[in-house]
């Protein structure tokens, strides 16, 4: 689920901080700058993992602060591809599942990777796995805050890097990089920057059925 | 920024428990700037991912219980990504093992199956509430606790 990712980067420390030990104020500005964020095809980054370099640090004209250049490692939440996670639902709609993960959100599972036979109820919103055994078919229901399985089997990674001024009113195409079939306007819709699919393995209630 | 290394090495839950407790110990001493608007990504990040890792096996593995584990797996022959998704959630039936490990038809019999259960279910430290409940249960999944 989580990897350590090498970095390096130049770190500003501002004058005030002086009087801090260098370790600690640049971890500090690192974990300003990285903690809580995606950085495209990498990862969530969580917090400082240690710092392996620090080189010299320089003060340039103009400026009052010292900027340091940093070789540190980063933890970065990453599932690799089949790995199977545990996390809760938090709504189900027509595309499918919405599971979190408490400090991860934007996991989807879409209906073709429901255990079929599968139905969407609109009347409770939720996606019902119609189980076949010899008696009859029982409805498990894939309720809210209900902790579910699941394999990741895609990411996507979405730039979401601010695009320039447009000059003529056509909206701008997205960066060519990004995967997805993202058809609506970046100005406007909030898409996230990394999004897990996957398919449900097991529901927990499935568990002790089986 | 630049990133050197995408994939320098894979963290258990464990280790990431232990660095985030290890983290969170070390800004209660320092109470002055953690409220600064900066500080907020990092309490958020932090609180959510303990508050998950708390609900997991991880947080009741210790290192020598890691190192244990990882020795009694190596007669196995699995791979890194497999023994670490064995220690992060401590299978507990045969078919969290098959999802688990890739091909475990052709690669384990059934009784290597049970010897890994039983591995696991030993040397990892369970959850001492779910324990005392008994194993069966109802097949009615929509009033599941």
């Amino acid at each position: 689920m989580f990897l350590v990712v090498e970095m390096v980067d130049t770190v500003r420390i501002p004058p005030w901080n002086f009087h801090r030990q260098l370790n600690e104020a640049v971890a500090e500005e690192l974990n300003k700058k990285l903690a809580n964020k995606v950085v495209y095809n990498v990862g969530l980054c969580i917090c400082l993992y240690d710092i392996t370099k620090l080189e010299d640090s320089y003060i340039f004209p103009g400026d009052g602060a010292s900027h340091t250049k940093v070789h540190f490692r980063y933890v970065v939440f990453h599932p690799f591809l089949d790995e199977i996670l545990v996390g809760k639902i938090k709504y189900c709609s027509q595309e499918g599942v919405y599971v979190t993960l408490g400090f991860f959100d934007d996991i989807l599972i879409p209906p073709e990777s429901l255990q079929q036979p599968a139905k969407f109820d609109e009347a409770e919103q939720v996606w019902v796995w119609e189980y076949e055994t010899d008696e009859g078919t029982h409805d498990l229901y894939m309720d809210q805050g209900e902790e579910i399985r699941f394999r990741v089997v895609d990411e996507l990674f979405l730039d979401t890097s601010p695009t320039g001024p447009t000059t003529d009113p056509e909206p701008p195409a997205n960066s060519s990089t990004a995967p997805t079939a993202a058809t609506d306007d970046s100005a406007q819709k909030k898409e996230a920057p990394y999004t897990l699919m996957l398919i449900s393995d097991m529901h927990h209630a499935v568990v002790k059925m089986v | 920024m630049e990133v050197r290394d995408a994939n320098a090495a894979m963290l258990s839950n464990y280790e990431v428990y232990q660095l985030l407790t290890e983290l969170k110990e070390k800004r209660k001493e320092s109470v002055k700037n953690k409220h600064s608007t900066g500080q907020q990504n990092l309490n958020t990040i932090m609180y959510e991912t303990l508050k998950y890792l708390s609900k997991t096996p991880c947080a009741r593995q210790s290192p020598e219980t890691v190192k244990e584990f990882l020795t009694a797996m190596l007669p196995h022959k699995l791979t890194k990504a497999e023994k670490l998704q064995l220690l992060n959630h401590r299978p507990q039936t045969a078919v969290e093992i098959q999802l688990m490990v890739e091909e475990s038809e052709e690669r384990l019999t059934e009784e290597q199956i049970d010897e890994l259960i039983q591995k696991v279910t030993d040397i990892l430290p369970g959850d001492p509430q779910q324990e005392d409940t008994p194993g069966d249960a109802e097949m009615d999944a929509s009033t599941e606790q």
